[in-house]
């Protein structure tokens, strides 16, 4: 089994997913944040590469992208940070990239170069099924889950298409929109995860927009088999680049208090 | 009316192995209720009278085909421009804004939403959106407000609003990206008009047979005046719309076609958008094309002095024909445009847009190429009042 399987496996409580950018705001200090969010209890880390143009992003990730190219981050950088990550901890990572990052590597090598470092699944934000085919036989090959989106406008036909192809578990796509906090977390979402639990038995998480103790709790009691926390993470990385023991000091305090969130038993469930 | 034969889209809106999806999950559902309705017009007798009626009665349609004597005389061929600059609005882009526009009305769309970089695209758009009755929304990097602020004016002045884009480089590239941004959030009622036969699969197929009426036009054109089929078409390069519509009714004809990118400050400085020439195979805006890019993929910073050719990619069907050498490609760089910017306004009276003078530039700076007989085409894909301003300014006139 792999690791992304084994987070899911018979636990009752749903999966904390933390994302961050990699290479921001450099190098070392991604490294320190990763720790941080795991020492903290992330089940499981995600990490961004950046990308020059990351249209399904909004603008805190994208300023977080900007800090990390800036800081001089490749793909090479990318991998030695998980190396960095894999090194200390056995939680499971999943890489979040744009294909031309990956098409431009070499797909095969870009997969064989996650392998090595300790990838354990990768998500392509631009890659729909129907162009996953070559990435597919990549994953199989080097034992990464290919982690792929359902989104609202997702038809059921297609969601099936995508359950069936899809690796670790099904990332759905709570808003119609860019990633980026936002107030609440619309019935529409909690609508896609019994559609999506109806049609496989891949574990379901929500992500985009989720970023609240009370957010999470109530992905939590509507079945969501885990939650993805990015824009609000990196919103922490961003305010406190000046003193890193403080961003490191507070992002441990946030996850928590999603973990907590996430312990106590819910009535509704 | 629509081209049947020649290069077509082949399976999952291919160009050869280039075009293709490649974008969000979200798009997917808009993406394949467009492909669906848009087969379902391409061939439909009531859309395209519909169409046709506009291109001609509003539009201005057809377009003249102009000899000019002057330029011919001292370039030594005999040359044509296709007066693409005198469709309504001062460019080609009308062609498509007026077929996306239906296309939208018909689907249900309530609102349009469109990127520019000139600002040409966005004023076609504009111009659609008025008389069809839906509200535009115009990305402009600011950049290229800047640049292009009398097409700003024109456009709100028209009812469009105006966003300008503070990211990235903060031009074409940029608005693109907020556009999709845009699209992704309000995908179930919105349509995304997208200006140039690039992103994914239907737009480059749908925005070249918009296009194509160009060349049509001009075979028919060419034909009545010469007796024959031209012996060169010269067309500009970004996204590469213009070029394709012009190009595309001729692929099978022994007539040499010849794409012309910005060169820029020169290849060899860096600072330049010639995707063809320089770049190599990446995915960008949703499909698989020629990009200029890093190492790693990341997409790079381009320049022209034509704000409408400064992109980093470039329409996926251009790929496929430069790789089977069909269509030839080449640059002219920023100081040869603006030269042939001015020959073309002192000769013949006709002041280019920078993108089209690329095409000039192009058949000045290779005149021996042609000899005395040979008819070459230009096309000339738009006024340059919208540049008079800025290149009054290079001058130190203003």
């Amino acid at each position: 089994m792999g690791r992304i399987a084994g987070v899911f496996k018979g636990r009752s409580s749903t999966a904390l997913i933390g994302f961050t950018v990699a290479g921001d705001p450099d190098k070392d200090t991604c490294v320190r944040i990763a720790r941080a969010l795991i020492h903290a209890g992330t089940d499981i880390l995600e990490l961004g590469v950046p990308f020059s143009d990351p249209v399904a992003d909004g603008p805190t990730i994208q300023r977080a992208g900007d800090r990390a190219l800036a800081a001089g981050t490749t793909p090479d950088t990318v991998f030695a940070i998980v190396r960095d990550v894999r090194g200390h901890s056995d939680v499971p990572i999943v890489l979040l990239t744009y294909f031309n990052t990956v098409f431009r590597r070499g797909i095969e090598k870009f997969y064989r170069d996650a392998c090595a470092a300790g990838v354990d699944g990768i998500l392509i934000a631009d890659m729909p099924v129907e162009e996953s085919g070559e990435v597919l036989v990549a994953a199989k090959k080097n034992a990464i889950d290919q982690i792929l989106l359902v989104a609202r406008t997702t038809s059921d036909e297609r969601l099936r298409t995508i359950a069936a192809n899809a690796g670790g578990f099904l990332y759905l796509v709570s808003v119609l929109g860019v990633t980026g906090a936002r107030s609440g977390v619309p019935q529409a979402a909690f609508d896609l995860v019994r559609r999506a639990k109806a049609v496989t038995d891949l574990p379901v998480a929500l992500g985009f927009g989720i970023s609240t103790p009370d957010q999470v709790a109530s992905c939590a009691a509507h079945g969501a088999d885990g939650v993805i926390v990015g824009s609000a993470i990196v919103d922490l990385v961003e305010q406190n680049l000046k003193d890193h023991a403080m961003m490191l000091h507070r992002l441990e305090g946030y996850i928590a208090s999603l973990r907590a969130a996430l312990q106590e038993p819910s009535g509704e469930r | 009316m629509w081209p049947a034969a020649g290069c077509d889209v082949g399976a999952k809106g291919r160009f050869g192995t280039y075009g293709g999806q490649y974008v969000s999950e979200t798009l997917m559902s808009a993406l394949l209720e467009l492909e669906e309705a848009y087969s379902g017009i391409r061939n439909n007798p009531g859309f395209t009278r519909e169409l046709d009626a506009y291109q001609r009665d509003y539009a201005g349609r057809p377009t003249p085909l102009t000899f000019c004597e002057n330029a011919s005389r001292e370039l030594g061929c005999r040359l044509y421009l296709k007066r693409e600059d005198l469709v309504h609005g001062g460019s080609h882009k009308l062609n498509n804004t007026l077929g996306q526009a239906l296309l939208a009305r018909q689907m249900g769309r309530k609102r349009l939403i469109a990127e520019t970089g000139a600002g040409q695209h966005g004023v076609a758009a504009a111009i659609a959106g008025a008389v069809l009755g839906l509200p535009v929304e115009v990305y402009m990097g600011e950049a290229d407000t800047q640049r292009q602020a009398l097409n700003v004016f024109r456009m709100e002045l028209m009812g469009a609003t105006v966003i300008p884009v503070k990211s990235g480089t903060r031009t074409l590239k940029d608005a693109i990206n907020e556009a999709l941004r845009d699209w992704v959030e309000n995908v179930q009622d919105t349509h995304y008009l997208i200006g140039s036969v690039v992103g994914p699969h239907p737009y480059p197929l749908m925005v070249r047979d918009f296009q194509s009426v160009i060349g049509r036009e001009t075979r028919e054109q060419v034909q009545k005046k010469e007796g024959r089929l031209p012996d060169a078409i010269v067309a500009c390069v970004g996204g590469g719309s213009n070029a394709i519509g012009i190009f595309h009714p001729f692929l099978s004809d022994d007539v040499d076609l010849i794409g012309v990118e910005a060169a820029g400050k020169g290849i060899g400085t860096g600072e330049h958008s010639a995707s063809l020439c320089a770049g190599e195979p990446g995915v960008l805006h949703g499909a698989l094309s020629y990009l200029l890019q890093d190492r790693d993929g990341q997409v790079l910073p381009t320049h022209s002095i034509a704000a409408g050719l400064d992109y980093p990619g470039v329409g996926p069907e251009h790929a496929m024909l430069r790789d089977s050498t069909r269509v030839e490609y080449h640059t002219a760089v920023d100081h040869d445009v603006l030269e042939a910017f001015r020959f073309l306004s002192r000769m013949e009276g006709i002041i280019p847009a920078l993108e089209s003078a690329h095409a000039v530039a192009y058949v000045m700076k290779n005149a021996d190429r042609f000899g005395r007989g040979d008819v070459v085409v230009i096309n000339l894909s738009g006024r340059g009042d919208k540049d008079v301003a800025e290149v009054a300014k290079m001058q130190g006139c203003a």
